[in-house]
């Protein structure tokens, strides 16, 4: 194959990936922007997507897509209700302390990890794709579904961008943001606000899982890589930008699938964790963010 | 003599009573138990040993680092490599191992404590990835995940013409015993003398120290520093002893585990890392031969911590009973 068309695979590969990491990345960067608290189980969220969605297509098997659209709704607002519930139990009682928050989701991580590990066990398992149809290129076929998943990402950021900045529930989560105290005096629901949007980020960790399983299998330790991945589009974004992280998750997302032919994996995660490191030390509010009030 | 000189002076005595006692008991507790505990108990040792380096920074300095797993690795590697590579012997490679640790946590330092806080446990981390990622890369030295063995003339230590086996049990158990005692002592010494009240007082009020006249950044790095070289001691010290060397001791699981182990003994008490070091480690032994899910207690005993009793066993005691531990 000549240089263009793998160059345009790449671009192919770099833009799902970039789907991808944009919403579950925007999930994390949500709740730190309202929040204020580092949430480490954020993979683990993403990883239960994941294996609920295999658990549902299980259920109803002989349907692929019917089974795939219930997993697209169920599989989060299961993800959805078990944050919730951990952020009532757990992250309230701590007064959403950083340092305190951090341990405790470390905890949480463990804790999801392991206990996907009893009932789901070690293996790697697929889930069929909902459509099979390919696109046929001059050079190579590709996978329509993968497509989709672009397509489906790009129409949930939309939604996540609409309810944010038009709807009255956005309105809150950004006074929230802006300004907890004032917010409070203001009559909002500090409280409820930070048990919807910390359920909402990890739904939208959970579906950017659902959306991929079919491309990549559930296992109990997939949520690794999308923690560090999003840790670095947040990072580089500038923490609590949305808008930021969306634009760092595509350049990410993009240079992956590029690095990814000149260097090993290993050495380009490497690079990528000490630069963000890198970026902490010099420029902590983020190579776009503003700087703190 | 003043009342307060007086007072003093017993509380001193309480505490060399008290952790002489600690001491004199694992001492003790290696003619009473069996094989199996005695290889496990030494292995706590130099474990607890990790978790009293990690509890100078977090405990006392109140940094909160989610990656010391570097600096034990950094000891860890840094003897591996030299015993194995270059041929200095154990007590060469042992000192190798340290200074690895040593120059690390201060050239870290030097670039890090520009952080504080959350940024602090992330870079923190984030370095600590990078340091596991190269222990992968570099995989035909370190052989990665599967880790290498030191073997024959590597098992014996030569100092000062003594020679000591280092594959005897006995030998074993009574270098690391020495090993820890030495750190708490250290670390009471420390910790008494003014630079370890700087310590606590940068815990708890940086901006107020630094108002006061005192550099913080350098008593920090010197923390840092500290701490670093306490872990890597540790991590030369497991390479030397047990004769492996593997990636899964620079992994961040132990990053989160001497911060478990000090949550859970005691933040800022010098024998807190000891203890709660000896009850995790058996918790996590009943707990894995049960189901391979063992770090399931981790996390519940981490979160049951961090939620109801933050300041640990050692820490709560101390707050009702004991004020005179430190």
């Amino acid at each position: 194959m000549d240089f263009g068309p793998y160059l345009f695979l790449a671009f192919l590969e770099g833009t799902v990936t970039a789907a991808v990491l944009a919403l579950t990345a925007v999930g994390l960067s949500l709740v730190f922007g309202v929040m204020r608290i580092v949430n480490v189980a954020h993979g683990e969220f993403f990883m239960l997507g994941a294996v609920f969605a295999w658990w549902c297509t299980s259920l109803i098997s002989g349907y692929p897509a019917l089974g795939f659209l219930a997993a697209l709704i169920v599989a989060p607002l299961l993800v959805g209700a078990i944050a919730m519930v951990s952020e009532r139990l757990i992250l309230k009682r701590l007064n959403y302390n950083p340092e305190g928050t951090i341990v405790a989701t470390i905890a949480l991580l463990y804790i999801i990890q392991q206990l996907a590990l009893i009932g789901y066990g070690p293996d790697a398992r697929p889930v069929e794709a909902p459509i099979t149809f390919r696109i046929v290129f001059p050079w190579f076929g590709y996978a329509g579904y993968k497509l989709v998943v672009v397509a489906a990402a790009a129409a949930l950021l939309l939604a996540t961008w609409f309810v944010l900045t038009r709807t009255r529930l956005g309105l809150l989560m950004r006074a929230t943001q802006y300004d907890r105290e004032t917010a409070l005096a203001f009559a909002i629901p500090v409280d409820r606000v930070y048990a919807i949007v910390f359920a909402v980020g990890a739904m939208l960790a959970a579906v950017a899982a659902v959306l991929i399983v079919p491309i990549q299998q559930a296992h109990y330790l997939m949520g690794n890589d999308p923690l560090l991945l999003s840790f670095i589009v947040v990072i580089i974004g500038g923490l609590g930008s949305i808008k930021g992280t969306v634009v760092a998750a595509i350049v990410i997302g993009m240079s992956d699938g590029i690095i990814s032919v000149f260097m090993t994996p290993t050495l380009a995660k490497i690079i990528a964790t000490l630069l963000v490191a890198m970026v902490l030390v010099w420029r902590p509010q983020g190579l776009f963010g503003q700087t703190a009030r | 003599m003043s009342v307060r000189a007086t007072a003093a002076r017993r509380n001193l005595h309480r505490i060399i009573v008290s952790h002489g006692g600690v001491i004199a008991l694992l001492f003790a507790a290696q003619f009473v138990i069996g094989a199996y505990y005695h290889l496990s108990l030494t292995r706590v040792m130099v474990l607890a040993t990790f978790a009293v380096g990690y509890n100078i920074l977090f405990g006392y300095t109140g940094l909160l680092s989610l990656g010391h797993a570097l600096f034990f690795g950094a000891g860890l590697y840094g003897a591996g490599i030299a015993a194995t590579q270059f041929g200095v012997g154990a007590s060469g490679a042992f000192v190798v191992g340290i200074a690895a640790g040593l120059l690390l946590a201060f050239a870290l330092g030097l670039i890090i404590l520009r952080t504080a806080g959350v940024a602090f446990m992330i870079v923190t981390m984030m370095f600590a990835q990078a340091g596991y990622l190269l222990v992968l890369y570099f995989g035909t030295y370190t052989r990665g995940d599967e880790g290498f063995v030191l073997k024959g003339a590597l098992r014996e230590a030569h100092l000062f013409g003594f020679s000591l086996n280092l594959a005897d049990p006995v030998t074993r158990y009574n270098l690391a015993l020495f090993l820890l005692a030495a750190c708490v002592v250290g670390c009471i010494a420390l910790v008494r003398s003014p630079v370890g009240r700087v310590l606590v007082a940068i815990r708890e009020n940086e901006e107020r120290s630094r108002m006061l006249g005192y550099n913080t950044f350098r008593y920090k790095l010197f923390a840092l520093t500290l701490s670093g070289t306490i872990c890597a001691t540790a991590g030369a010290a497991y390479a030397l002893l047990f004769a492996y060397v593997g990636a899964t001791f620079a992994s961040i699981e132990y990053s989160i585990l001497p911060l478990l182990w000090v949550l859970l003994g005691g933040i800022g008490t010098v024998l807190g890392p000891v203890v709660g070091t000896l009850l995790m480690f058996y918790l996590v032994d009943v707990a894995s031969s049960y189901t391979s899910a063992y770090m399931l207690v981790v996390g519940i005993v981490l979160l049951i911590l961090i939620v109801w009793a933050p300041g640990g066993l050692l820490g709560t005691l101390r707050e009702r009973k004991i004020g005179w531990l430190p």
